[in-house]
């Protein structure tokens, strides 16, 4: 099992309901289904993928990502899974401002640009960096843009959302020290500041 | 893609509403008594649980598959039905019936008017989509069927699925409305308007009551040809005619020279033996009155438990994907988990009924994982 998917899985209480925005083959949507018994919707653009995940039995819409979350109510999801999205859509703000609305939790997901190699990369080869959380050349990546922990960390706080649980992913393991130089990638869980999870 | 077919089928008949009941229609009038003509295929369980009413478009009917004694054409959904496909008789209790209205056997303007003896033409009532529904329903209630397994269609037979939905949202465990819309636009409205006029404008159309004389053929040929252009796309047109000659010169006169133009003319002309003018007046003025928007979709309920697969057609212009989509964001805001798909295919309209590779595909895993109770 993937790292990440491992996380989400831990994360994810049971029976929650769960919205996945570019749930891809929906390999984690299945896993949360069978391991929490989630009730599962996912968004996903590509045909191929799509029809994997009517095969896996998934509730999948075909759409992007942007116009996916309008139509829902608010709070209509417990948790809503934004994973390594973040640097492919372009409306980034408004995808977790909208996620934030809808679901009671967002799960945010990204490869971390500030990783060591990606930095020495830069710096001393003067490439742009490729390593396992960016393996893309720069003329095929899919990435528009490159955040970082430190990054998301800041636009928490000056959005004032509530950072409630935090994972820096290395290779195989968790990485504690220096995460926003030493993580290949990061998930947050955040809520919105006005929210009082305990409450409900 | 199974070969399999169901083999010989048998049109059966049913009648309800025998005076002194009646059937009650949106319009305030009556219908009494009624007939439907239905086919089934498949075996009911004993549970009576694996359903699925498949719902016909504007010219279809109730032999959606196998063949009728002697026919060599297949039901026009038997690339759906049958052993081993999408819609697995193996599986399934499959039942499809004609509408009200229509002239498959089913009640409409050109049957016997028990009050006068004759083709009730004009006299019949203005019918809508709920009234075809609610025929169905009684259809339904004969096999004592609790709750459909599933409520199948597309373009006007995608408007009963959603019909079904809306008024009898207990009856239905899963709804697939495919190339459909929750009301026409101006514009399909529009075409409807054009088709009706070009039978209308036809002098054997006798205001409708031209049944001891013929049908008005001319009218009613244009009307369909009308309709070809509107379920094909441009490239699918592009593909199967181009600019393609019938014989190898131009004939400098007004006959079809190219072959886009014989194949409306032969479509036009082929209608004409199987489809009474008047139905296709009465089914169009349906489709046009359908509106489903809004908070006339399931009204009442906040949240809905049916499982959706909603489809849609990337070169559909006559039901556009936007038409779709706007379906699926009011199934988002009945909290209903909803699979939607916008199948890549450049036959346009038509894709329902040829594109049938990946809607069966898509069909069959989504049923599987539907669970009968």
């Amino acid at each position: 099992m993937k790292i990440d998917h491992q996380i989400i899985t831990q994360i994810i209480t049971e029976n929650a309901h769960v919205l996945d925005l570019g749930c891809g083959n929906g390999e984690l949507l299945s896993l949360l289904t069978q391991k929490k018994n989630a009730l599962v919707q996912g968004i996903e653009l590509n045909d191929e993928e799509m029809q994997k995940c009517v095969e896996n039995g998934l509730t999948v819409l075909q759409g992007d990502i942007e116009s996916g979350l309008v139509d829902y109510p608010d709070q209509s999801f417990d948790y809503v899974i934004l994973n390594q999205i973040m640097q492919e859509i372009k409306k980034a703000d408004f995808v977790i401002q909208e996620s934030l609305r809808v679901g009671k939790r967002v799960i945010v997901g990204f490869p971390n640009f500030a990783h060591i190699k990606a930095r020495l990369t830069l710096l001393i080869s003067g490439k742009t960096p490729i390593n396992e959380a960016l393996p893309y050349y720069w003329f095929e990546t899919p990435n528009i843009r490159f955040l970082t922990i430190q990054d998301f960390i800041d636009y928490c706080r000056k959005k004032s959302i509530n950072i409630e649980q935090q994972y820096f992913l290395g290779k195989a393991n968790l990485v504690k020290f220096l995460p926003n130089l030493f993580a290949l990638n990061a998930l947050f869980v955040i809520t919105r500041h006005d929210y009082d999870y305990k409450q409900r | 893609m199974s070969d399999k077919s169901i083999g010989i089928v048998k049109t059966q008949y049913f009648s309800f509403a025998e005076p002194p009941a009646a059937l009650q229609l949106q319009s305030g009038r009556h219908l009494a008594p009624v007939t439907l003509t239905y086919e089934t295929y498949g075996t009911l369980n004993n549970a009576k649980s694996n359903a699925i009413l498949v719902c016909h478009a504007l010219s279809g009917d109730a032999h959606a598959a196998g063949f009728h004694e002697g026919d060599k054409a297949a039901g026009w959904w038997d690339d759906m039905i049958g052993p081993g496909k999408a819609l697995d008789t193996n599986l399934y209790f499959i039942i499809c019936s004609n509408v009200i209205g229509g002239c498959m056997g089913s009640t409409g303007p050109s049957s016997i008017n028990p009050e006068t003896g004759k083709p009730y033409a004009l006299d019949f009532p203005v019918i809508t989509i709920e009234d075809m529904v609610d025929a169905q329903k009684h259809l339904i209630d004969f096999f004592g069927i609790e709750k459909l397994f599933c409520v199948i269609g597309g373009s006007m037979g995608g408007m009963h699925v959603l019909q079904w939905a809306s008024k009898y949202p207990d009856k239905l465990v899963a709804a697939i409305p495919i190339a459909t819309a929750l009301k026409h636009s101006p514009q399909q409205i529009a075409f409807d308007e054009v088709i009706r006029q070009s039978i209308m404008a036809d002098p054997a159309w006798l205001g409708g009551s031209y049944y001891e004389h013929g049908q008005p053929e001319k009218g009613l040929a244009v009307a369909r040809m009308i309709g070809h252009i509107t379920f094909m796309s441009d490239q699918s047109m592009e593909e199967k005619f181009s600019r393609k000659l019938k014989n190898d010169n131009l004939s400098f006169q007004f006959i079809d020279d190219f072959e886009v133009e014989g194949y409306l003319r032969y479509r036009g002309y082929n209608f004409v033996k199987r489809f009474d003018a008047n139905s296709y007046l009465y089914i169009t003025k349906a489709m046009d009155y359908f509106d489903l928007s809004g908070d006339k979709f399931m009204p009442g309920i906040r949240k809905t438990n049916i499982r959706f697969l909603v489809i849609s057609f990337k070169s559909d212009w006559l039901y556009p994907t936007h038409q779709s989509q706007d379906i699926v964001r009011l199934l988002k805001r009945k909290h209903a988990y909803t699979t939607y798909f916008d199948l890549n295919s450049t036959y346009g309209h038509d894709a329902f009924l040829i594109e049938i590779e990946d809607e069966t595909r898509l069909i069959r895993n989504f049923l599987a994982n539907v669970s009968l109770d």
